[in-house]
This record gives C-alpha cells, sequence and structure tokens, in this order.
C-alpha cells in the first residue's frame, strides 16, 4: 500500500482522471473529496464488505427448494 | 465444473451441474453476463435464473460455474410497495439498458429456519437486462436501506395473482 501524507487543501491523483483532495482534518474525522469518471463507483469499504457478507451468508443458507416452499406457504 | 462451448453455438444445450438442482440443461442464451461478479463471489460471471417452483414468486439466481452458488431472490416490490431507486446513467450504459422493460430487479432473500423468518437485501438490488442478458448487484449507497428488511408476507392471493 502506499501510504501519503497530505496536508488539508492538497490532493492526490490516481491515475489521470482521479484526483482525491483532503477538504478538512478535524480530531479523527478527515472529509475528503473525490473526483472521478461517471463509471467508477466509489462507497465506504464497509458498505461494500456488508453486501459481500450478506451475500455469503445467503448462499450458505442456501435452502432445498422443499423448505424454501414450505417457508413461502406457511407465510399464507 | 462446466466446460464452455463457443458463444456462436448460442441454440445448442448444455448440462450445468447444480448442488440444489441437480443437473440442468440450459441453453447458452439463457445465460446471464456479470462482468462484475457479485460482492463476495466476484470471479463468478455466469448465471441462470432457475424458478422450481412456478407458483411462488421466487427464483434462484445459479451460477454455472460454480454449482454450490444459487443465491434465493424475490421482486422486492412485491414486499414493498414503495421501494424505490433510480439507476444511475452509468449503470444504465452498462447494463446497456435501452428501455424501461429491459430492466427486472430481484432482491437477495436470507431465510432463518430457526426463527422461521426471512430478510431482504434491500441495499444492495440485482438488476438485469433481460433483453442483452446481463446484469449487476448494484449498492445503493446513498439511500437508508439496509442488507436486511424483515419480510411480511402478503395474503396468500395477492402473492399468486402477481406475475412473475
Amino acid at each position: 500500500m502506499l501510504v501519503l501524507t497530505r496536508k488539508k487543501g492538497e490532493s492526490i491523483m490516481i491515475g489521470d482522471q482521479i484526483e482525491l483532495v483532503v477538504i478538512s482534518v478535524e480530531g479523527d474525522l478527515v472529509k475528503l473529496g473525490i473526483k472521478a469518471p461517471q463509471q467508477v463507483e466509489i462507497f465506504r469499504k464497509e458498505i461494500y464488505q456488508s453486501i459481500q457478507a450478506a451475500n455469503r451468508e445467503a448462499s450458505e443458507k442456501t435452502l432445498k427448494i422443499d423448505e424454501v416452499s414450505k417457508f413461502f406457504k406457511s407465510k399464507e | 465444473m462446466v466446460f464452455l462451448l463457443g458463444r456462436m453455438e448460442l441454440d445448442k444445450q448444455m448440462i450445468v451441474s447444480t448442488m440444489s438442482f441437480g443437473e440442468l440443461e440450459i441453453e447458452p442464451k439463457e445465460i446471464y453476463e456479470f462482468p462484475q461478479g457479485i460482492p463476495g463471489f466476484e470471479e463468478y460471471k455466469q448465471f441462470i435464473i432457475v424458478q422450481p417452483d412456478k407458483e411462488l414468486q421466487f427464483c434462484y439466481l445459479q451460477s454455472i460455474e460454480e454449482s454450490g452458488l444459487a443465491l434465493l431472490v424475490c421482486n422486492p416490490f412485491l414486499f414493498f410497495k414503495d421501494y424505490d431507486f433510480q439507476l444511475s446513467e452509468a449503470n444504465q450504459q452498462e447494463l446497456k439498458v435501452l428501455e424501461e422493460k429491459d430492466v427486472v430487479v430481484w432482491s437477495v432473500v436470507t431465510i432463518f429456519t430457526q426463527s422461521n423468518e426471512a430478510t431482504m437485501n434491500l441495499l444492495a438490488p440485482i438488476v438485469v437486462n433481460i433483453r442483452e442478458k446481463c446484469g449487476k448487484q448494484i449498492i445503493l449507497h446513498d439511500s437508508e436501506y439496509r442488507t436486511k428488511h424483515n419480510l411480511i408476507f402478503p395474503d396468500s392471493e395477492e402473492l399468486a395473482k402477481v406475475e412473475g
């Protein structure tokens, strides 16, 4: 991992189309601005990780089809 | 493991091994391409939709590359009438969407048999283009939705009369 130290107002370029700007630093909180092309998705890492975890949990709990039918029918 | 034939033979039947449904005979044109895979399973990029019980409104997104990977999915609007999100321009382009009817939305359902409950992931709907046969799991990171919304079941009549 490349580690860089930046001051408020300074930027980092990732490739030639993505820019990360340090907007403000207040105690533990760092506010970052990100400029990127529309097709590049940007999100907090823990959200992506929560989707990964949810998908893995759903796939581990793959029930036999008759159990799922029974479940859905029990709700009627 | 499935050995895939060239895409030119679109009408030729192929056999897919699945842990949940045994061996399935499918046509290559039924395959949905997920160029980015899905979170947690990024390396699997080809899926089919399996609807084992035509009377019940749920399906499985089954990987044709990994026989054990099958996600239970359902139409979220059946359970959450107010569910609403925008498909961004970037995603529309990526999914080659030309009109609204190209798009079908599935949400992943997790069933907890011990407590006889089920939850649905509204934070990350699976959006497919049924004409182009491609799909992606979209993360609605700016929304208030979560990965686990409790499912309240509509009455049986309502569930039966809605078409898949």
